[in-house]
């Protein structure tokens, strides 16, 4: 099985270093994107490839890239790698950042290259201290080898690289909430249009991608389309970084064609759960999606189906409950967090979460009524997509959502018991 | 135009607009918090939601964003459909589920958009039953109150204070819901247009710590429009009274001047007019109290007694001026003013009479897409129009904004694409200005050498070559930088004394019309009269001075400076009569002091620094003993004529003046036979509020000299913009019903202008 993305990353935690990472063909992609392809062939290649952006929405990344306007010479268009990773439960970029940054890079100059951008910023969680060290060691070495600055591979392209730490709120993930932290402004989401690709960071053209995205980028570059398309199991091009949380013998990550079943990642990579624990649902792509049972055990990974079964894709790194964790608290650990990381812009995600944060406390704590199930089941309509003024509090309704569905005698149970039945004194 | 289909109805509309925007036009209400006429749209508060439908076939149509939306072809939309509705009570629900439920201690209560709005999205039981979240309060200084419990975080404020005005000293901090919208220490704000985060702010959050500090409800209010004397901008204002005393100042919608902000000389600079410590309450002959007829006496007796002169105010109305020119004969009647200040106004006096060039209102310098300031500090002589010049630096940006499809109602794509890019906005003055860090390129000059700049600029406009240097290399690049312009304006002034600079401005502005490029001025005056007095004489205080003494000098509101010279040229006057409201140091020196009215006690009118004449009502009748000055000097004539019969006297004398009768409708315009009221249908207290005086219920006092009634009687139609003294409409309470009002009255008379232009209306 080809492994692409994670084939230099090695076990004992040190990072890949250019010589190690040229050793095994590294910047060769680069160096033929910046020396003999034209942007438009690029961009093509990647649409080709049919390869989605990693970042949780599954768009086609060339397509995406062809909305810019590289007509211009004199316009400063930006890349930027989404390194903001805050989604519960995700931490599949981090093992990219922390190991292998220069599969990064060259991902980041081939883009550079398709949009014509002479300037670009590697976005990183404020947590995540171990990518800062990597990615700015990298960058240097990068330089030095000519690989970024001026002229980089001796051609009259040029593209200077910078990596910006984020302060450490998971709204900054969200891409135009990022440009505007980029820019020092406060991270509250744009409203779109315009979109980034037309009017992004300082207001010039930007394309935003997720890490992982910009890591599949040199090897579709190097090996094509057509092979692109062979590594995966479903028309979605590539390979993708699954990660499995929660009691399950073996948590971890691992890179697998996209999609394999739930059912595999969970059994034959995860193990299966731990002993004395039953499996009872799962967030399929982190916390902001619904929570899938039993049923959908078999459903494949990619952005097709997981969304034919009621949910996301998302960031392909799941998060397993299990039959002794309260599903309530669960959800109320979660709105918790997406309450608190509501960047206050809109009305419905500012007041909205909060109030789900407390009616869920309330039946938490065995104070809770039919009432209260009224008003969740209400939320997770008003905050619904389109409603609010970014996807956060949409996406912090799915699991809620869900949980009303498969999990919604839990609740009751709270209400009627009143207390919880997990709790022990 | 092209058709929209809204709740099964087809309209005609203007496209590219927003449909909220285009809603308020038709008439259909649309709930909404952060959108504002002047701010934009941000998409942030989602009250505004309505529903769009695809096609015909979409049944379910999906929840938008009426600001946000810009309105196309076709387009099928409902504002009434349940799903939608529901939603929009919801929002009302989110906000107020921490937000006081205390009304009636709220200094905003009466007149809050938030009232409004949530009576009409229909939430009405409390759900959530948790605590609310709190915040302290912070000090903003003497005039601005803070209650920070009652946001509802619409971002309106930080969008005006920052955004649109350029303050640095305020804004939002914090997260989630634990927003705060302050300073970021607690302090007086820097900036002179704070007090419009009164109007702004939908809720209590920021309220007038004048009216609080002799607070009444507003509904109690007796309220009159109003012109702002504090500067030659001549902004719009309404006045609201209760118990003789002036409370508040509000904005009043003037299109043309003022829109919907004032800076806070206008909105807080009013107390002196409830001043008992300071104001002359009385006439004083001789150090003596004197009654009206003892005082006409004495002042008639003084015209007989020999040769008088008056002198003239650039701050009291045409007509007050006017009746004293008459009384002591045009050669007899002076300007308030030195010579080298007066000769100025004169000098653009002459400008504009020639024709040559066009007068600018402050609506079209806001539009303007380069400008030039030449020796003016336009922050402190002008507030309102630097705000106005800060918003045109947008204009050129705005351009390439809508190649791309960002409309200028998108406030913070806008922003975002525009980012530091200007237009060009020149500023030339011997100080640091405000303007200074907003323009492209700033000259710090003497007011020599400002001559020279301008002329430089002249030149190059004739065609002339000119040797390189420093000085005529920047007169090049201010020219270039305007090349592709589609208007310029130059913003001088009387500041610097210097009636070369507004010659040299005229001419600039003239010169670029020759080359195609639309153009004009914009000549900041000293005072809110300058140029209504500047029509009346052309003689300054100074050939008054070196002239020999007079046996009786008047001295109609004098705000001038009593320097050693007039001060010794009076001296040598018999008889001094000063006509003012409050004392002040010609009061002292007068033997005949005549106890005139304030604005906020007559009428009368104003002309601004674009010639614009304003009327003023006065929104309480002056005390026992107190007049206006126009009607003191009716009296001393003996002639028995009214107000309306004054206007027509000036405008049949004064060719200038031969619209002023036009400026406002007169003293018999009747709407069904009933005057406009003063006082909205709310108004409580009638009977009670002299009880302790007489509890016999007094008839409202009686105004002979406007359409309006000291009174909530009369008619509820708005049908005339200069007017309007509140603004309530049905369901709209407060000033955002200015919406509202100015739809009805475009319907009736393209009110949103008010005010007559002396030169080229
Ligand atoms: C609340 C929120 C948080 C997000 N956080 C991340 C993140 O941490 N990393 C990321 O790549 N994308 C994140 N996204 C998605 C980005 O907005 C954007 O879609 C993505 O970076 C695009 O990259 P892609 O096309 O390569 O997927 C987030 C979106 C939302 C609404
Ligand atoms: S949904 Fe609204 S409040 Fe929530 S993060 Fe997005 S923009 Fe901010
Ligand atoms: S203080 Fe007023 S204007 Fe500012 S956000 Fe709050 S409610 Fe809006
Ligand atoms: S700008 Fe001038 S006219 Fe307007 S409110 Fe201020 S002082 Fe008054
Ligand atoms: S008015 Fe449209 S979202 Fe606030």
């Amino acid at each position: 099985m080809e492994k692409p993305l994670t084939q230099n990353i090695k076990s004992d935690g040190s990072y890949c270093t250019l010589d190690e990472y040229r050793r095994n063909g590294g910047y060769e992609a680069a160096r033929k994107a910046v020396l003999e392809m034209e942007p438009q062939q690029i961009t093509q290649t990647v649409k080709d490839a049919n390869l989605l952006g990693r970042g949780g929405a599954g768009f086609n990344t060339g397509m995406k890239w062809s909305f810019v306007d590289i007509s211009d010479p004199n316009v400063q268009r930006y890349v930027i790698a989404n390194g903001d990773e805050m989604e519960p439960g995700t931490f599949k970029d981090r093992m990219l950042l922390e190991g292998d940054p220069h599969q990064l890079i060259e991902g980041m100059i081939i883009a550079a290259k398709a949009l014509q951008a002479t300037k670009g910023y590697i976005f990183v969680r404020w947590a995540y201290k171990k990518a800062h060290r990597v990615i700015q060691q990298a960058l240097d070495e990068a330089y030095q080898a000519g690989m970024l600055g001026n002229n980089i591979f001796g051609s009259n392209f040029s593209f200077e690289l910078h990596l910006h730490t984020s302060v450490g709120r998971y709204i900054c993930g969200e891409e135009t909430a990022l440009i505007n932290s980029l820019e020092g402004k406060r991270a509250n989401p744009r409203a779109k249009p315009p979109f980034p690709q037309i009017s992004g960071l300082f207001g010039k053209p930007t394309i935003v991608n997720n890490v992982e995205t910009y890591c599949n980028i040199p090897h579709i570059i190097k090996h094509g389309p057509v092979w692109y398309k062979s590594l995966s199991r479903s028309s979605e091009g590539g390979t993708k970084l699954y990660g499995v949380s929660g009691r399950v013998k073996n948590p971890g990550l691992w890179e697998l064609p996209l999609g394999v079943t739930i059912r595999e990642l969970l059994f034959d990579y995860a193990g299966g759960m731990q002993d004395g624990y039953k499996f009872r649902g799962l967030l399929p792509g982190g916390a902001s999606t619904d929570f899938l049972v039993e049923e959908h055990l078999d459903t494949p990974m990619d952005f097709a189906s997981v969304a034919k079964a009621g949910s996301r894709l998302g960031t392909g790194t799941m998060i397993v409950m299990d039959d002794q964790t309260c599903p309530v608290a669960f959800v109320h650990n979660l709105i918790r967090f997406f309450a608190n990381e509501s960047c206050g812009w809109c009305t419905p995600c500012r007041e909205g979460l909060p109030w789900v944060e407390k009616v869920l406390e309330k039946i938490e704590r065995g104070e809770g009524t039919e009432k209260d199930i009224d008003i969740l089941r209400f939320h997770t309509k008003y905050l619904g997509p389109g409603n609010t003024f970014c996807a956060l509090a949409p996406g912090a309704m799915e699991p809620l959502q869900s949980a009303l569905k498969y999990f919604i005698d839990d609740f009751y149970r709270h209400i009627h018991e009143k207390k919880c039945p997990w709790k022990h004194e | 135009m092209i058709t929209i289909y809204i709740d099964g109805k087809s309209y005609q509309v203007e496209e590219g607009d927003n449909l909220l925007r285009t809603c308020i036009k038709l008439g259909i209400d649309i709930p909404y918090f952060c959108y504002h006429p002047a701010l934009g749209s941000v998409g942030a508060c989602r009250l505004c939601a309505v529903k769009r439908y695809r096609d015909a076939n979409d049944k379910n149509g999906r929840i938008v964003m009426s600001c946000m939306e810009p309105v196309t072809d076709s387009m099928i939309v409902s504002v009434n459909d349940e799903e939608v509705k529901n939603f929009r009570a919801a929002v009302i629900e989110s906000l107020m589920t921490n937000h006081p439920h205390d009304c009636p201690i709220c200094d905003e209560g009466g007149e809050c958009h938030l009232q409004d709005m949530v009576v009409k999205s229909g939430h009405t039981y409390r759900r959530f039953e948790f605590k609310k979240r709190t915040f302290k309060n912070q000090y903003l200084g003497p005039y601005i109150h803070h209650e920070m419990n009652r946001c509802i975080q619409c971002y309106r404020c930080v969008r005006f204070y920052a955004d649109y005005a350029g303050g640095k000293d305020f804004g939002v901090t914090g997260v989630h819901n634990k927003l705060y919208f302050g300073r970021f220490e607690e302090g007086p704000f820097d900036s002179i247009f704070s007090g419009n985060l009164v109007e702004v702010c939908p809720t209590g959050v920021f309220t007038d710590k004048t009216l609080r500090s002799h607070y009444t409800r507003k509904w109690d209010l007796t309220n009159a429009p109003s012109i702002c004397t504090h500067c030659a901008v001549g902004c719009n204002l309404i006045l609201g009274e209760r118990y003789g005393q002036v409370r508040r100042v509000l904005n009043r919608y003037n299109d043309a001047v003022n829109g919907f902000f004032i800076c806070d000389k206008g909105r807080f600079h009013y107390e002196y007019i409830n001043n008992p410590d300071t104001r002359i309450l009385q006439s004083q002959l001789n150090g003596k109290p004197a009654v009206k007829d003892e005082t006409l006496a004495a002042f008639r007796s003084r015209l007989s007694s020999g040769r008088t002169v008056a002198i003239g105010s650039s701050v009291a109305s045409v007509e007050a001026n006017y009746l004293l020119r008459q009384l002591v004969g045009p050669e007899n009647f002076y300007a308030d003013m030195p010579a080298d200040s007066w000769e100025v106004i004169t000098t653009l006096r002459k400008i504009y009479d020639s024709a040559e060039v066009r007068v600018l209102t402050v609506k079209e310098i806001e539009q303007a897409e380069g400008i030039l300031v030449l020796g003016e500090d336009v922050y402190q002589s002008a507030p309102r129009l630097a705000l106005a010049i800060r918003q045109s630096i947008r204009n050129k940006p705005l351009r390439k904004a809508s190649k791309i499809n960002i409309p200028a109602w998108h406030a913070n794509a806008v922003k975002t694409f525009i980012g530091t890019e200007r237009g060009p906005l020149f500023v030339a003055h011997p100080q640091p200005t405000w303007l200074d860090e907003m323009s492209l390129q700033t000259y710090r000059k003497d007011a020599g050498e400002l001559e020279q700049l301008a002329e430089a600029i002249v030149d190059l406009l004739e065609g002339k070559a000119l040797a390189p240097n420093k000085l005529n290399e920047e007169a090049r690049h201010i020219l270039n930088a305007w090349s592709d312009c589609n208007s310029v304006a130059i913003v001088c002034g009387t500041s610097l004394k210097n009636k070369r600079l507004v010659e040299l401005s005229a001419k600039i502005a003239s010169l670029l019309r020759k080359n195609n490029i639309n153009s004009g001025i914009y000549c900041i005056t000293p005072r809110a009269n300058s140029m209504g007095l500047g029509i009346l004489t052309e003689q300054s205080l100074d050939i008054l001075t070196k002239s020999p003494t007079a046996e009786h000098v008047i001295i109609l509101e004098p705000v001038f400076e009593l320097t050693d010279e007039v001060k010794s040229w009076l001296n040598g006057c018999k008889n001094i009569t000063v006509m003012q409201h409050s004392r002040n140091e010609f009061t002292g020196i007068a033997n005949l002091v005549v106890a005139s009215a304030t604005v906020a006690e007559s009428e009368g009118t104003l002309v601004n620094a674009e010639g614009r004449m304003q009327r003023y009502f006065s929104v309480m009748p002056p005390q026992e003993g107190i007049a206006a000055a126009w009607k003191w000097l009716v009296d001393v004539k003996q002639e028995n004529i009214g107000y309306d019969d004054l206007l027509t006297a000036i405008a049949n004398d004064i060719p200038h003046y031969r619209q002023i009768t036009e400026v406002a409708p007169g003293a018999g315009y009747r709407i069904n036979g009933m005057k406009i009221p003063r006082q909205t249908p709310r108004f409580s207290g009638r009977t009670s509020m002299l009880a302790h005086v007489n509890v016999h219920e007094p008839k409202p006092a009686e105004d002979k000299n406007s359409p309006l009634a000291y009174s909530m009687e009369g008619t509820r139609q708005n049908t005339h913009g200069s007017l309007i003294s509140f603004y309530l409409m049905p369901g709209w309470h407060s000033v955002q019903a200015t919406n509202k009002i100015l739809r009805e009255l475009d319907q009736v008379v393209n009110a949103r202008s008010t005010g007559i232009r002396i030169w080229n209306s």
